[in-house]
């Protein structure tokens, strides 16, 4: 068994899921909104990058380019007009709405694209390798390794750094005071979501390329996402990262041991997690 | 007096009149509607295997029209879902009292339909599910073949796992290898009933003199094969097989070549069963292999409307601007047998009748020879099952993009015609 590329390549998956979690701890993190449908906003986003890659005959990274700002626009009128209608004391209507609306996404997609397995061609770039060392790394999960560092970089710059970040922050711990200073909480959230959506292109991006999709695998890819969140605590995005690397690698070690093991170890090692840390590795505030 | 039961009965008594009146008269006996009931995936994971629903069902309807028959088909979706699938098969029998079921597209369609038809004595026609996983999955006890009974009213055909054995090491048998294989089972019905080491794979391979390295069953939708991937490298594969879903054949195919591992022979079911899927892998699904129930040049014609298989999948690709796929020509001659099951029975209201004239179908559809006669087949699943040939191809890339898929193995059926030898994956 060669240990340090079951490792090497677990910690590459980690970054596969910490991008898929990065928009859902965004989101939750600002406004406590559990979005049920981010798997399958991920999958929209895919089906966008393919229309655009097939239909323009655009590289894949200029087309996730192109589809980033719809996607903002989307996730902002998303929140606008429907989600920020759910929020309030009661958590059970955003839920339910969110959840509806993963099913209604699940149904348009089929209804335009038809069930078809689907995948954004890469070219060679799906193939490639880089040997390092004693191990060879896939370019494409260095790639995604890479941009799930990268977005959290920059998500962290946004929220800590800038005018609209202290805006972020201050709803989240306060939604009326922040009110009274003059932050218009429904704009905050809906431009939350805007970004969120933005995470969700570049998970799209990755997801599409790496294997195929069709328009009902939005749920499956959710649940490690939630998973990484909560390993990492409630709004802190450098946990979400590691999160998303504790399971990754407990996939692969898992799987090293046995096949059988690979999905069950990541359950197992979250489960830990909430026994030892009930509130995640890096709880941001406390609720 | 008149009490309620009396009226009861008198009314009761002239209802029997006036139907036993027409009775002598088979013109009006056979303007009654036969209903036949239809439950397929159309939306969810499997939809694609419901792809051509609409196309036969129109051709169904314009082909009985023509002949003066009074067939309703009503069709109702199982949204992928085995629950719901047993729900609307219940609402056929019950509300819409259908007098044949027919049914199709993988165990988790045909099994609860089977199963619901089987209770409520409704007859019944299965396809595109293996037969075991058919047969054996809807005993009360899978583990116990002593217990296994036979069905009354559930007929099934298709080619069952011993046929995609025999056409996988009959293609394996053409390349030069080191007959080493890896195998990919998920933990899924079809992959343990693969890997099964009774009736699945290791017997036979073991016997033909191959090695298996297999790693274990995985979960579907697994994101890193890495695993698998040292374990066949340490191994020397130098062939894989398996039944894995679209996406995590895609996921495992890009990670070995990432890690530079390469085989000469690959022969996967369900991955690249459609052509789509095939395209999902760019250019290096070239040489890829699988089994192949039905292709436009297998040499059968439909009894329904006398088109070749080559006439019936040009016909579809012009209806419906898409590529021709496998369950097209098995949706066809489901509704084959169900129309000629229908003209053949003295009264197709009366279930057993229906039933009897399943039993004695003889006929030829467009994906072979259909008739329960227990051909090739183990004793228990004789009266119920009905074989179609199955043989083996791969896909080739075409020149303009896209893939073609080339008969390369008949063993199993010579009459269906190769379109080339095996090729190893360069």
């Amino acid at each position: 068994m060669n240990w340090l590329d079951t490792i090497l390549q677990g910690v590459l998956l980690g970054g596969l899921y910490a991008l898929f979690a990065a928009g859902l701890s965004l989101v939750f993190g600002i406004m406590r909104l559990v979005n049920l449908a981010h798997g399958d906003l991920i999958v929209v986003a895919a089906f966008l990058i393919l229309v655009l890659v097939t239909g323009l005959g655009l590289n894949p990274f200029l087309a996730a380019l192109v589809a980033l700002p719809v996607m903002f626009a989307a996730g902002w009128a998303l929140q606008y007009f429907i989600l920020n209608r759910t929020l309030g004391d009661d958590i059970l209507p955003p839920l339910l709405v969110t959840f509806g609306l993963s099913i209604v996404i699940q149904n348009a997609l089929l209804e335009g694209f038809s069930a078809d397995s689907r995948r954004v061609p890469a070219g060679s770039l799906e193939t490639m390798s880089l040997p390092l060392g004693p191990v060879t790394v896939g370019v494409m999960p260095l790639l995604t390794f890479l941009s799930a560092i990268a977005v959290i970089v920059v998500l962290n710059q946004i929220f800590y750094r800038t005018a609209l970040g202290r805006a972020f922050r201050a709803t989240s711990d306060d939604m009326v005071t922040a009110g009274l200073m003059g932050v218009e909480p429904k704009r905050i959230f809906a431009t939350a979501t805007g970004i969120a959506m933005v995470v969700v292109t570049i998970a799209a991006l990755y997801l599409g390329t790496r294997a195929n999709f069709d328009p009902t695998i939005g749920p499956a890819r959710l649940i490690y996402a939630f998973e990484a969140v909560i390993i990492g605590g409630l709004g802190s995005l450098w946990g979400t990262l590691l999160g998303g690397i504790i399971i990754g690698v407990a996939q692969t070690v898992g799987a090293a041991v046995n096949p059988e093991w690979q999905i069950l170890a990541g359950h197992l090692a979250f489960l830990i997690v909430l026994l030892v840390r009930p509130r995640g590795l890096f709880p941001r505030a406390i609720d | 007096m008149i009490t309620r039961r009396k009226l009861l009965k008198t009314a009761a008594a002239s209802g029997l009149v006036a139907a036993a009146g027409p009775l002598p008269m088979p013109a009006i006996a056979q303007g009654r509607a036969v209903k036949i009931g239809y439950v397929s995936p159309q939306t969810g994971p499997l939809a694609a295997f419901a792809e051509a629903d609409a196309f036969t069902i129109d051709m169904f309807r314009e082909v009985t029209g023509k002949l003066g028959l009074d067939i309703e088909v009503i069709v109702k979706d199982s949204q992928s879902n085995p629950n719901r699938a047993a729900d609307v098969a219940r609402e056929l029998i019950v509300d819409d009292s259908i007098n044949l079921m027919v049914v199709a597209s993988t165990p988790e369609t045909t099994n609860p339909v089977t199963t619901t038809c089987e209770a409520e004595q409704v007859p019944c026609i299965s396809t595109m599910a293996p037969w075991q996983p058919w047969f054996i999955g809807q005993q009360a006890n899978p583990g116990a073949p002593d217990s296994w009974k036979p069905f009354a009213y559930a007929y099934h055909f298709f080619w069952g796992l011993e046929d995609v054995i025999a056409v996988f090491t009959n293609m394996w048998a053409q390349v030069e290898t080191n007959k080493k294989v890896g195998g990919l089972f998920p933990n899924d019905g079809d992959g343990n009933a693969w890997g099964d080491p009774n009736v699945g794979f290791p017997p036979v391979l073991t016997k033909q003199g191959y090695t298996l390295t297999d790693p274990g069953r995985y979960q579907n939708l697994t994101d890193d094969f890495s695993a698998q991937i040292n374990a066949f490298r340490q191994a020397n594969v130098e062939i894989i097989t398996g039944v894995m879903i679209p996406p995590d054949f895609t996921t495992f195919w890009n990670q070995a070549k990432q890690q530079g591992f390469t085989q000469k022979v690959a022969s996967m079911g369900k991955a690249i069963l459609f052509p789509q899927a095939v395209e999902a892998l760019g250019n290096s699904g070239n040489n890829l292999s699988s089994e192949v129930w039905w292709s436009p040049s297998h040499p059968f014609k439909s009894s329904m409307t006398g088109m070749s298989s080559a006439d019936l999948a040009a016909g579809f690709t012009v209806a419906t601007k898409r590529p021709w796929t496998q369950p097209i020509g098995f949706i066809h001659a489901l509704f084959e047998v169900a129309l000629d099951v229908v003209k053949r029975s003295n009264d197709p209201t009366d279930g057993a009748a229906v039933a009897a004239a399943i039993a004695a179908t003889k006929m030829d559809t467009i994906v072979g020879p259909v008739a329960w006669d227990g051909a090739n087949l183990p004793p228990f699943a004789q009266k119920n099952v009905s074989k179609t040939p199955l043989v083996g191809g791969q896909w080739r890339l075409k020149d303009g993009g896209g893939y073609d898929l080339v008969i390369t193995d008949n063993k199993t059926a010579p009459n269906i015609p190769t379109g080339g030898k095996m090729e190893p994956i360069a």
